[in-house]
């Protein structure tokens, strides 16, 4: 009897809960069809990667390649080196950019000067406005071989020239510099805005217990911040294996000579597709890099919940 | 309260203030460079190199940029309607999209919200939705190519589903059993109390579409739809232009200000959106919350 009531009362439930809830149902629905249409959809075409693509066949009726082209691309030797470059590049990106993040969020939290604050604040936040396109633009008047600033200063100084365009090994240090300075500003402000929901009573009562600042942001600031700094590295590690297209296509271009050390999956997919119009082996590029970023965020995830179930992000 | 100043507190204000001082210097100076470098004489460029104080200023380029800016304009159009209509479009179904995952009593809260972080995980790659984009939906050299990549995004849509969790749930709940459905709840309660999260967010969706310039590079192909700064990029790497300019404009100019132009553009380019900035300062530190994916 029990069972027979279960049974038949589960339709029923979704069909009154899908009526009682139509209004909030009818609210998610662009978000719903959005991602839908243009994350869910999409996903099966990573058959591509097995296929010859003819654009006017279309994805389903193109033939089948096999694996002709992971061999192509594995086979060129740029997938190790594509790989290390951009989870290497994102996991600099990431200690670095959170380093100083957090460490000039705690500064700026302990002053009193509120016009510096802001002042500060608001430089620091400008890199953030401008696209990549502009920042492009920076870099070519800063490195450029015959009146760059970087060169004028050096011939001024009585120093050679030194043309970074083709010297692949400086570029770390430069995309690493570059992109922790265009990030600052925002990082600050979600780390600040964390600092600014501790509670005060919590310095208050350190304060009578005579800790001093740096016991301070030991004991209470650090811990405090840590669930936001978790929470923002596990979502930048959801991205491991996504290379910063905007960057690495402004700054460095189309630039052959610094490939070994700035080219990421992103921009060699983008060159495949649209340079050299190679839809089955950028395809098999792409899908190669959407296996691996899952693979690693499982493995992170899984390692997170069996430290602390709280930080896992599901 | 009085603040005790010890040697320690001293010492880490000192250090504090002598490092934010630094960086907020090494953020601003590029952007001077580029300011005063746009006031500078091509041939004090050629001659001494960007400096950051020319020995030389001119206003040439801006002539230029003025008289010969019909492409220039019309990119500016395309950039501005992409950004109003974007950024009102995008707050509205994050909003909304927010305010429901915040409703406790809404059935499928978790499940939805999987749905929507898994997208960020795992995706097709960027063949599978070009070809979409570009031959299933046929959007090339359409403006909607440009519009729907980044209308919708989990990460606005998780910080703003944060920021309402400071909402106490009585409040809706009251105005349930006033007889409120639940989109008169988000429009009369949920939405004015959202002003921080929304001024926020709201920026960030607006700075994405004023700095769009890469579905432009994959999408568009007649200049007529060009946003400003795929224009930029592509005036940046075209040497001729302000030649190109010039004739445009049909100035005589000396000695053709190419460089000095090109950062008149990018001033140009950048400026406006800048002067958004005071209006959302004093929202932010309210406005972002970032706290767990789940729940």
């Amino acid at each position: 009897m029990s069972a027979l009531t279960a049974r038949t009362k589960k339709p029923g439930g979704f069909l009154r809960k899908v009526r009682q809830n139509w209004i909030m149902l009818l609210m998610v629905l662009p978000a719903v069809l959005y991602f839908l249409i243009f994350n869910y959809l999409p996903m099966p075409g990573i058959i591509l990667a097995f296929k010859r693509f003819n654009y006017a066949q279309g994805i389903f009726a193109s033939p089948w390649a096999g694996l002709e082209n992971f061999r192509f691309f594995f086979g060129s030797g740029d997938a190790w080196f594509l790989t290390r470059n951009t989870i290497l590049y994102n996991v600099a990106f990431l200690l670095v950019g959170t380093a100083l993040q957090v460490l000039v969020a705690v500064m700026l939290s302990e002053m009193r000067l509120k016009l510096f604050k802001k002042v500060t604040q608001t430089m620091m936040f400008l890199p953030y406005f401008i696209s990549m396109v502009v920042i492009g633009a920076f870099m070519y008047n800063i490195f450029n071989y015959e009146f760059g600033a970087f060169n004028t200063i050096l011939t001024s100084l009585g120093m050679e020239r030194v043309n970074v365009y083709s010297d692949p090994g400086v570029w770390p240090w430069i995309l690493i510099v570059l992109n922790t300075w265009k990030g600052l500003g925002y990082g600050i402000v979600l780390y600040l805005a964390a600092i600014m929901g501790i509670d005060t009573e919590i310095y208050e009562a350190a304060d009578i217990d005579g800790a001093n600042t740096f016991q301070k942001i030991r004991v209470i600031t650090i811990p405090c911040l840590l669930p936001t700094i978790i929470t923002l590295t596990l979502l930048a590690v959801g991205g491991i294996c996504k290379g910063n297209f905007q960057l690495f296509y402004n700054v460095v271009g189309n630039n052959g000579m610094l490939f070994k050390m700035t080219d990421v999956i992103d921009t060699y997919v983008y060159r495949a597709l649209m340079q050299a119009s190679d839809f089955g082996m950028s395809t098999a590029a792409g899908a190669y890099q959407s296996v691996l970023n899952l693979v690693i965020i499982m493995t992170v995830n899984g390692l997170t919940r069996l430290v602390d179930k709280e930080y896992a992000l599901f | 309260m009085k603040i005790r100043t010890t040697g320690d507190r001293a010492a880490f204000m000192a250090i504090s203030y002598t490092v934010v001082t630094l960086l907020a210097i090494i953020c601003l100076v590029p952007f001077l460079m580029i300011v005063t470098g746009s006031f500078t004489a091509e041939e004090a460029i050629y001659r001494d190199g960007f400096r950051l104080i020319p020995k030389e200023w001119s206003l040439e380029s801006y002539r230029l940029l003025l008289e010969g800016g019909v492409s220039l304009a019309r990119a500016y159009q395309v950039t501005a309607v992409l950004t109003v209509v974007g950024t009102a479009l995008s707050l509205l179904i994050s909003s909304m999209t927010a305010y429901v995952l915040y409703r406790r009593d809404f059935p499928w809260r978790n499940k939805l919200s999987f749905f929507f972080y898994f997208t960020t995980l795992f995706s097709g790659g960027l063949v599978p939705w070009y070809i979409l984009i570009a031959k299933y939906l046929n959007l090339r050299n359409n403006p909607l190519s440009m519009l729907i990549p980044g209308l919708v995004s989990v990460f606005n849509i998780l910080i703003m589903r944060n920021f309402l969790k400071s909402i106490p749930d009585s409040l809706v709940e009251s105005a349930k059993i006033d007889g409120a459905n639940d989109f008169i709840i988000y429009l009369r309660i949920i939405l004015p109390l959202s002003g921080p999260s929304l001024a926020t967010v709201g920026l960030f969706i607006a700075l994405n579409y004023w700095n769009e310039w890469y579905n432009a590079m994959l999408f568009m192909t007649k200049a007529d739809y060009f946003p400003l700064q795929y224009y930029l990029y592509r005036t940046l790497n075209s040497m001729n232009f302000a030649a190109q300019a010039a004739a445009e404009a049909g100035v005589e100019v000396p000695i053709m200000p190419t460089q000095s132009f090109k950062l008149v553009m990018t001033v140009a380019a950048t400026g406006p959106i800048i002067f958004l900035y005071p209006f959302v300062q004093r929202y932010f530190i309210k406005g972002i919350t970032v706290g767990a994916v789940k729940g």
